[in-house]
């Protein structure tokens, strides 16, 4: 926010030059497949391809699970993170652990571990199933695979902007005759505002993403669990013009999600999530005057 | 209707008991880490104390020890927090920020924007009503805290350092302000400059290592320091030691001729409340043997080159380790003693530091009492 904290054209910078060699080439190990890619494209059959039924039905799929997804994430995960910010248990340093684990964890295995608990014959499956209730390879499935592998990055995010955010706005609101319910409602939410905001943006793209464990816990029905990744793997067997101009779909929603989220470089950057109390406080406008 | 409290934290070596009466507004000092902020942070509900017991106008705030473990949440205390920054909440405007205690307290919205007003006109920020935090300057956003804590009523306000914070031109707007609004208010103010005790407070205790080493009225804490913190602050010379017939014996061993010092004695007894919780010795009996400070001030300290002789006198061989300016003298500071001497006695005496000379001391100006 302050005029300081944003590098001055000009200004010593302290990088040696082969930094940017380097640099230059980590930037092109993701700039050069994606134009290779684009470079693919089937520009004259675009429209129809991308417009196909079954791409239209995969993307409505997609687009639906994943703002479900999202939802469910931050309904879960915002008590999560403000336990783990805020709270003071026996067990949290564990409980922070396992809501990271999907993060670093193979989807594959993640879809492995929902289908052996909410499965025909898994932990919570067989009782929902004499409740009429049946999960794996449906709809609902989709979007708990794509929450169990989402949630890790709103929890991270909005943990991120509740500790740099700190209690002591809290105390104060307290101190003033705020019960707890008031406080969160007034004066922590609206802080951690823009944290929850980007959290939520990361887990919906990450949910628009995912692959491995709807494909293992969901399977691939069209209409019901074949979202656009699933039907981007199945296409390129058969029409590759189709997967490459399905994937660039997916490319552009991408770009667009991480450049919402991400809007101008912020400095400093305290991590990809937080950034210091002021910045995470103030409303988002402020950061795109660059 | 007095605020008690006497509360211990074990694992910060917090240990004291306070009253502070209606209306009474009490100004807590001491060096840094004496628990100033542990003492606030236990009253406002936000730190549990390991034991202890604090009520005010007969409710209990908490009482807490062996089978005793009553504990009021700090939104049901009324003891509203005033922090050394401004802390209002940035996404809500002035106005909002002071409507937010009546707010909590059930106040509805038109009821809460009236009593917002008529806090912010009391401290003169009428005009920045519609300004958001990040709008308002660090005095400004100070004003807007101050009445955003007196909105919400309370019956005992904290404040922690509330000028730290400030430039040097908006902390003495502020003080003003705190003493109109403090007057016949219950509060307690945590403070590094004696100018707040003065005008701020009643009563002022001062804290080291978790307890209370001195407590009494302002100016008689001043004029008659016990500690040497407190003879610091009020730019006093302090010799603790032994009390003799004629004076103090340090623990060095060196004997001090000074004026035993019985007239503020009763002074200080008579001075009513609050002197009671100090923790030293009954006021008035300087018997030889009883612990005892010497006290004096640095003007009336000579600087000799060689040792002077005559009684009765005070003379001691110290290192100058510092000389710095200080109104138009120059304060000769020699480990925890000075001595102010004109420009000209110190050029002609070639003072600088690492120099060894002799502070001499009249025995007259030497006050000694018990500690």
């Amino acid at each position: 926010m302050k005029a300081g904290q944003r590098r001055s054209p000009g200004a010593y910078t302290g990088i040696p030059s082969w930094i940017y060699v380097v640099a230059a080439a980590g930037g092109l190990l993701v700039v050069l497949p994606l134009a290779a890619m684009v470079a693919k494209v089937n520009w004259a059959q675009f429209i129809p391809l991308v417009t196909s039924e079954s791409s239209l039905t995969a993307l409505g799929l997609s687009l639906r699970t994943s703002a479900a997804s999202t939802l469910l994430c931050i309904v879960l995960g915002v008590p999560l993170a403000l336990v783990l910010a805020r709270g003071s248990f026996p067990g949290q340093r564990l409980l922070r652990s396992f809501v990271l684990l999907p993060l670093v964890l193979p989807p594959v295995v993640g879809g492995i571990a929902l289908l052996y608990t909410f499965g025909r014959q898994g932990l919570l499956g067989r009782s929902l199933e004499v409740l009429g209730i049946q999960i794996a390879f449906s709809t609902a499935a989709v979007v708990l695979a794509q929450t169990f592998v989402a949630l890790p990055f709103l929890v991270v995010s909005l943990e991120g902007t509740l500790r740099t955010a700190g209690g002591r706005y809290e105390a104060v609101a307290a101190t003033l005759g705020a019960r707890p319910g008031t406080v969160l409602r007034r004066v922590t939410l609206p802080l951690v505002l823009p944290g929850l905001a980007s959290g939520a943006v990361l887990s919906f793209a990450r949910s628009l993403g995912e692959f491995g464990a709807t494909l293992t816990f969901a399977g691939s029905l069209q209409g019901v669990t074949r979202t656009l990744p699933l039907e981007i793997y199945l296409q390129r067997e058969t029409d590759a013009d189709a997967a490459v101009a399905l994937s660039l779909v997916l490319v552009a929603v991408a770009v667009t999600v991480v450049a919402v989220s991400y809007r101008g470089p912020r400095r400093p950057p305290a991590g990809p999530f937080g950034s210091e109390r002021r910045t995470t406080a103030v409303p988002a406008r402020d950061r795109s005057v660059q | 209707m007095s605020f008690r409290m006497e509360a211990a934290v074990a694992a910060r070596g917090f240990d004291l008991a306070l009253t502070v009466g209606p209306g009474e507004t009490v100004a807590i000092m001491g060096p840094n880490g004496a628990g100033k902020s542990t003492l606030l942070a236990v009253i406002a509900g936000l730190l549990h104390p390991d034991s202890g017991r604090a009520e005010m106008g007969g409710r209990v705030l908490f009482d807490l020890g062996s089978g005793r473990s009553t504990w009021t949440a700090p939104h049901h205390r009324g003891t509203a927090l005033l922090a050394q920054e401004p802390l209002l909440f940035p996404h809500l405007s002035a106005l909002e920020n002071v409507a937010f205690g009546p707010r909590s307290r059930g106040e509805s919205r038109r009821a809460s924007r009236k009593t917002a007003l008529h806090w912010l006109g009391a401290v003169d920020a009428g005009g920045l009503a519609g300004r958001r935090p990040a709008e308002l300057s660090g005095g400004q956003a100070q004003r807007v805290a101050v009445a955003r804590a007196l909105a919400a009523d309370p019956g005992l306000l904290l404040l922690d350092e509330p000028m730290a914070a400030l430039d040097i031109h908006a902390a003495p707007l502020l003080r003003r302000l705190l003493k109109r609004v403090l007057a016949g208010r219950r509060a307690i103010i945590v403070t590094h400059d004696v100018l707040d005790a003065l005008m701020l407070a009643d009563r002022v205790i001062v804290l080291e290592d978790g307890r209370i080493i001195e407590s009494g009225p302002t100016r008689d804490i001043l004029q008659r320091p016990r500690s040497r913190f407190v003879a610091g602050l009020a730019g006093l010379n302090l010799i603790p030691g032994t009390l003799t017939e004629h004076g103090l014996t340090t623990a060095a061993g060196q004997d001090i001729a000074g004026q035993h010092d019985s007239i503020l004695d009763t002074e200080a007894a008579a001075a009513g409340p609050g002197v009671e919780e100090w923790s030293g010795l009954d006021a008035g009996a300087a018997a030889p043997g009883q612990a005892g400070v010497a006290v004096f001030p640095p003007s009336a300290v000579s600087v000799f080159l060689t040792e002077a002789h005559g009684s009765p006198r005070n003379s001691f061989p110290v290192t100058i380790t510092d000389l710095e300016p200080r109104g138009d003298q120059i304060r000769v500071r020699a480990g925890e003693l000075s001595a102010d001497v004109t420009p000209a006695a110190s050029a002609d005496l070639g003072l600088a530091p690492g120099m060894a000379v002799f502070f001499v001391i009249k025995a007259g100006a030497v006050s000694v009492y018990p500690a």
